[in-house]
């Protein structure tokens, strides 16, 4: 069966390592903090400009000064440093956040990512998203393998307006875990009952399959 | 004594000078750390055609969304603005322009403005709609955008404590912006929650030295929250 989007983000915390510094989109992403590996300590960077981010306040602890870069009241561990836009930025483009996690609305086999604007829809903006992509030593997508009506979201090549390019090494999906290299998705692991012939049904991009798939595993 | 005493006491002496067309950058992220008081003088004021450069434009109601209610802005200059029904109105009637700006490369524009660096290469945003028209250059293999410094006529800041020579000190994450912010305007206003004593804030823990600083007002804060979230404790 397709994941939820909670068995995505415990797969994607998987991905976790100690020591890492770790920035987390908005959506899927942010369930990850729920599922760090036990034993382990990873640092949150929120990109208006806090690295040690912690758990919402509560009520007690609501502090308008103190939020997120989803504009959410939070806290900070402690340990944590506070900083400015460009401080913060510094740090994502420099390359010293060792793992972005964030969604996205296509990916393509070149690790081609479209996230942030559709042509004819109303366009917000990009927020931080092209400086994570840019800047991360390792990105992570999370999203689901195709849209609501079958068509795939891993494509050739990404349909939308990009966020960057040839940045993607990794995607998580409902459906399995892939990884990006040499103009190509490679089929990791697939969600338990998912069978590669469906996983190769739903991707538009060149998939390679090499021998056994293993099912992902949760403990 | 004025010469380092930028203490102002009124908010129309704090805008002062400020007029049609010009570039005002502002402080904050979404609704925290933003200059409330300074924002509203300018609405009092009336100011037309302005170019306003800030992260996001406040929400229906609050913050820098206040001046689209009598169509203050010709020009948003920012990464997200999509907390604001009057400014969507207003974009596609086509009465207001935006300028969509990776939020680290919005930063760094700040910085280098303030900095006297006038252009800098960043990866954000090569090969995307944010590159077009732009000159791009390869560097050691990778492809490189040139984006333009911002300098502004007025920066408007929010900041935690002041003293009269304008140091400041923000308080947690109302950081965020406000001091590339500081930096980057000929004439920078700080509204502050506390002015302090020279010598009582730390010199070394001062965020932004008061040579950025042209004036200090004293102001009063609503604080609103974009976002309340809350644990059970």
């Amino acid at each position: 069966m397709a994941l939820s989007r909670e068995q995505v983000a415990m797969r994607v915390a998987q991905e976790l390592q100690d020591g890492y510094y770790v920035n987390l989109g908005i959506g899927i992403p942010t369930l990850v903090a729920n599922y760090v590996p036990a034993g382990i300590e990873v640092m949150l960077q929120s990109e208006n400009g806090l690295l040690g981010m912690g758990p919402y306040p509560t009520e007690d602890e609501i502090d308008a000064d103190m939020i997120n870069a989803g504009k959410e009241t939070v806290t900070a561990i402690k340990g944590a440093a506070i900083f400015s836009s460009a401080e913060s930025f510094a740090m994502i483009r420099g390359g010293h956040v060792d793992l972005t996690v964030l969604g996205a609305f296509e990916v393509d086999q070149n690790g081609n990512i479209a996230s942030w604007m559709i042509p004819g829809k109303l366009v917000k903006g990009m927020g931080g998203a092209m400086d994570l992509v840019a800047g991360a030593q390792n990105i992570v997508v999370t999203m689901t393998h195709a849209d609501k009506y079958g068509n795939s979201k891993l494509l050739t090549d990404c349909t939308l307006p990009l966020t960057g390019v040839g940045c993607v090494k990794k995607i998580v999906t409902d459906l399995a875990v892939l990884e990006v290299r040499n103009g190509a998705f490679h089929l990791l692991e697939r969600a338990p009952g998912i069978s590669v012939e469906e996983i190769q049904q739903k991707t538009a991009g060149k998939l390679v399959v090499e021998g056994d798939i293993p099912e992902m595993v949760f403990s | 004594m004025a010469g380092f005493n930028k203490v102002v006491h009124s908010y129309e002496d704090a805008m002062a000078g400020l007029q049609d067309g010009m570039t005002v950058i502002a402080g904050g992220f979404g609704l925290c750390g933003i200059p409330e008081g300074l924002i509203a003088q300018i609405k009092k004021m009336q100011t037309k055609d302005l170019t306003v450069v800030s992260n996001n434009c406040g929400v229906d109601g609050f913050g820098l969304g206040i001046l689209l209610e009598d169509r203050q802005i010709k020009k948003m200059v920012a990464s997200y603005v999509g907390e604001n029904a009057l400014f969507e109105k207003q974009l596609l009637s086509g009465e207001l322009e935006v300028e969509l700006t990776p939020q680290g490369t919005l930063a760094e524009k700040m910085r280098a403005g303030g900095a006297g660096i006038p252009a800098f290469f960043t990866a954000t945003g090569y090969g995307t709609p944010v590159a077009e028209g732009k000159e791009t250059r390869e560097i050691n293999g990778r492809h490189y955008v040139l984006e333009p410094a911002i300098t502004g006529d007025f920066s408007i800041v929010r900041a935690w404590k002041a003293d009269r020579y304008g140091n400041l000190v923000f308080r947690h994450t109302s950081m965020n912006f406000n001091p590339m912010a500081a930096t980057a305007g000929k004439i920078t206003v700080a509204e502050v929650e506390e002015i302090v004593e020279p010598g009582e804030l730390e010199p070394s823990q001062i965020h932004t030295p008061g040579i950025y600083v042209q004036r200090v007002i004293k102001g009063s804060f609503e604080k609103r929250i974009e976002r309340r979230m809350v644990r059970q404790g």
